[in-house]
């Protein structure tokens, strides 16, 4: 009862941010759209779209940090929290309420991307619903990001860590503009260190069903998003009450 | 019967102490005044009551529920109004009420009772971060009484409102009187004497003075209620 309110309530902040619409829905699309037109006018292959259009969805997963993180920023800094917080809601209650909405969104942002794909060109498949399971624990990483940035930093520091520095390494280190296996040995071990590039390739095997090396990618990104919630989980409950 | 009991409540930050073995009883219904000067231990002692600071030392009961082992009990029958305006901004006046039913298992029909209740149901359809201070703080105040509160603390109710938005606000927390026991902190003097059954006059982490406007200023020797403050709440800091 008090988590159905509590996500209720977050769902609707979500949804009537224009804000969120746009970089949670439109953004991701616009990528896509703008490297396929790139594509057709350059001689050699770089943006092809079955690794680019898996690469994009993950891309724009990274939003939901932002949106995790401004939600919980923006109620840890005003008085609404502390009026939730003398509630007879848990810690666990907050951090499903918080949870629970990003997940739909995530996988409308997953197939809204995807059947964008297919409209430019991606020859449709049933594969591509298993890319967009795939990038469910992707996707699990980035709000448990969002919730601990929004744990410990303020709206405008939330921003700037989610909103440019990590969109940018995601970018960067998931290998989705270019193939890390062109990359020097100790960049693409590093690379491969962190989830994102595990999350890319994950959904690029999911899309070319090589089940084989799904899993492995998986289970990865899977074990990064335990720990990050872990971490948010037990940052948030220090920080609820005041010792 | 106390709806309240505060048995030697402290709270210290890295070894300042900023509430000081705090004794009060506050029995149901009646309408609490916390008064003092900035700094004095208002908020802690509220946060404390709340559930939303652990304290160093002491205990406090409210309806028998201690704030210290039996939190979860006692955050059942408590609510907040805090000093800023606390509401969800990008939903209506309809659903921020509706959040709270939610959240303590209210029946939706509480809600359209405190619109009523509030005289809110004009704006029930419009989104909270588009109303008026006045009518943002009325809100605020309405999503506190939603979940009918056995223990109700309001944290400076009417700070920044224009005084016709006071007064009626004024009428509103009146209205509980009786029904909910009340704490409320206020720099407001007038506010103060005017609602408060008795007042508390708080300084530098201790309760300095505790009666009626009346007998307040009978022990202060003075003949109005804001010199009679001065006195009290500022002989122990010059001290």
């Amino acid at each position: 009862m008090r988590v159905n309110a509590f996500a209720k309530r977050n769902l609707k902040e979500l949804l009537r941010d224009p804000l969120t619409l746009f970089f949670g829905l439109g953004f991701p699309m616009v990528l896509l759209g703008l490297m396929t037109l790139i594509q057709r006018n350059i001689p050699v292959h770089i943006f092809e779209l079955d690794t680019l259009a898996p690469g994009i969805a993950l891309f724009g997963l990274t939003f939901l940090a932002l949106f995790s993180g401004l939600l919980v920023a923006k109620d840890r800094t005003s008085a609404f929290l502390a009026r939730l917080t003398a509630s007879p809601m848990t810690a666990a209650d907050f951090l499903l309420g918080y949870l629970l909405p990003m997940l739909p969104m995530a996988v409308g942002q997953s197939v809204i991307c995807l059947a964008a794909a297919v409209a430019l060109g991606l020859p449709p498949s049933w594969n591509l619903l298993a890319v967009a399971a795939s990038l469910l624990p992707s996707a699990l990483l980035f709000i448990a990001l969002g919730l601990l940035c929004g744990t410990l930093f303020n709206d405008k520091q939330v921003g700037g860590m989610c909103g440019a520095i990590l969109t940018n390494v995601t970018a960067w280190l998931a290998g989705i503009w270019f193939d890390l296996s062109l990359m020097s040995g100790g960049f693409k071990t590093f690379a491969y260190l962190l989830p994102f590039a595990h999350g890319a390739d994950g959904a690029k095997a999911a899309l070319a069903g090589d089940w084989a090396a799904l899993p492995g990618h998986l289970a990865w990104v899977s074990a990064w998003a335990a720990a990050v919630m872990a971490l948010a989980v037990w940052l948030f409950r220090r920080r609820l009450i005041q010792r | 019967m106390n709806a309240i009991e505060i048995l030697g409540l402290t709270k210290e930050y890295g070894g300042r102490r900023v509430v000081d073995k705090l004794e009060l009883s506050i029995p149901a219904g009646e309408l609490f005044a916390l008064l003092g000067v900035n700094g004095a231990g208002k908020s802690t002692t509220i946060k404390m009551l709340s559930c939303l600071v652990v304290p160093t030392g002491g205990d406090a009961r409210l309806m028998g529920r201690s704030v210290r082992t039996q939190s979860r009990r006692a955050k059942e029958i408590l609510a907040v109004s805090p000093q800023e305006t606390a509401i969800a901004p990008n939903l209506t006046v309809q659903e921020n009420l509706a959040l709270m039913a939610g959240i303590y298992g209210r029946p939706k029909a509480r809600v359209n009772e405190v619109s009523a209740q509030l005289g809110l149901e004009q704006w029930r359809k419009q989104r909270a971060k588009t109303l008026s201070g006045g009518w943002q703080r009325r809100l605020s105040i309405a999503m506190a009484l939603v979940s009918q509160p056995e223990v109700l603390f309001l944290d400076e109710p009417t700070l920044g409102l224009d005084v016709l938005a006071r007064r009626e606000l004024w009428g509103v927390i009146r209205a509980l009187k009786g029904r909910t026991t009340i704490i409320l902190t206020t720099h407001y003097l007038e506010e103060a004497e005017a609602l408060a059954g008795r007042i508390g006059i708080m300084n530098q982490g201790c309760l300095r003075a505790v009666g009626t406007a009346e007998e307040l200023k009978a022990l202060a020797g003075r003949d109005n209620f804001e010199d009679a403050f001065v006195v009290l709440a500022g002989e122990e800091a010059a001290s």
